[in-house]
């Protein structure tokens, strides 16, 4: 039905690429922009990052499926969601960092309003355990005085909304092996390996 | 929000112009953003942006009449906002030639498929009408497009 003759208004790249960066602009001005994501790439794969405005939010790998976190943070927080990489520039340098092994802690404000109850006490625990160290799920347990729900712990570890940054991938079993991990167990031993080495 | 982009955008420089097109898409995001959190689930986001754009293509049109300089020509803009035209000149002119319901209605039914009936409700007429000015305007453009194109 649509006629050919409309080619001509076919949008090109070149023209969508800038009309966005100008409403990421125009939607910060008017402050109506209260997701702000973008993509980086790592050698743990190609992670998102989401921040609103008082924080980093989310951070996510890849196999969680990006397109269904960002229908989760829209549900969640907030429908108006717009890749705009400028909100996320300083979160971005510091995991570059963080991966050149430049940088041991993270210094970027945070919005752990996806994390409550048990699982933000597990959180807030795991923002102390220090570059290079490990503890496993039966201290972290005990440490937030609940030493019988160890398997509770995994679970929040599990449901961590800023993995890396908030390295969940320092607990690890009793046993010293590694466990699971939201970013599969490949992507945990990268992250303990960097930091052993 | 952001796959609707492109069509929004051919929607815009159907309407408007190619060089008025940009500001209609930016304040039609902007208004959407503005907006969003009150669309009701399940609606169809397209659609929806095309009435936004709509309003705002009237908005824009309304500056430029008020604007003391003729604007028979285009005005002098960096090359990237002035490529689309150079790309179809002819098309620009065949569209800009047709009268405004006409090409509103051409652009609603033929670039952004919306349904008559919504398009009449744009327009302030009924789903005849605006089948009617769809079906002309496209009428007329496919000819002064030909004229154009075999001169």
């Amino acid at each position: 039905m649509t006629p050919n003759i409309f080619d001509g208004l076919e949008a090109d790249d070149g023209a969508l690429a800038r009309l966005h960066q100008r409403l990421e602009h125009d939607a910060h001005t008017a402050d109506v922009l209260d997701v702000a994501y973008r993509t980086i790439d790592t050698p743990v794969g190609a992670l998102l990052l989401a921040a609103t405005t008082a924080g980093l939010v989310r951070v996510a790998y890849d196999v969680e499926g990006h397109d269904a976190v960002l229908a989760g943070l829209a549900d969640r927080i907030s429908p108006r969601v717009l890749r705009a990489p400028a909100r996320l520039d300083s979160a971005a340098r510091q995991i570059d960092e963080y991966f050149a092994k430049r940088r041991t802690v993270f210094e970027v404000p945070v919005d752990l309003r996806l994390a409550d109850g048990f699982r933000r006490d597990v959180i807030d625990h795991l923002r102390d355990i220090a570059y290079g160290h490990r503890e496993s799920y039966a201290t972290v347990a005990a440490a937030i005085g609940h030493p019988r729900a160890v398997r509770a712990v995994g679970t929040a570890c599990a449901h961590n909304p800023l993995p890396v940054v908030i390295p969940c991938h320092r607990v690890v079993r009793s046993d010293g092996s590694t466990g699971q991990y939201v970013g599969g167990p490949l992507a945990k031993s990268t992250l303990l390996d960097l930091e052993a080495a | 929000m952001a796959e609707h982009g492109a069509t929004v955008l051919r929607v815009c420089r159907a309407v408007v112009g190619p060089v008025d097109a940009e500001d209609a898409w930016s304040e039609t995001f902007l208004s959407a953003l503005r907006a969003y959190p009150d669309l009701p689930a399940g609606a169809n986001v397209e659609a929806w942006l095309v009435t936004i754009a709509h309003r705002r293509a009237v908005d824009v049109g309304r500056a430029r009449s008020r604007r003391p300089v003729p604007t028979e020509t285009l005005p002098d803009r960096p090359a990237a906002h002035a490529d689309p035209a150079a790309r179809d000149p002819d098309l620009w002119t065949a569209l800009q030639r047709l009268p405004t319901k006409q090409r509103q209605a051409v652009a609603y039914h033929h670039i952004a498929g919306l349904p008559f009936a919504e398009i009449a409700e744009l327009l302030g007429n009924s789903p005849d009408a605006a089948r009617r000015a769809a079906a002309d305007g496209l009428k007329t453009l496919r000819r002064h497009y030909r004229e154009a194109e075999t001169a």
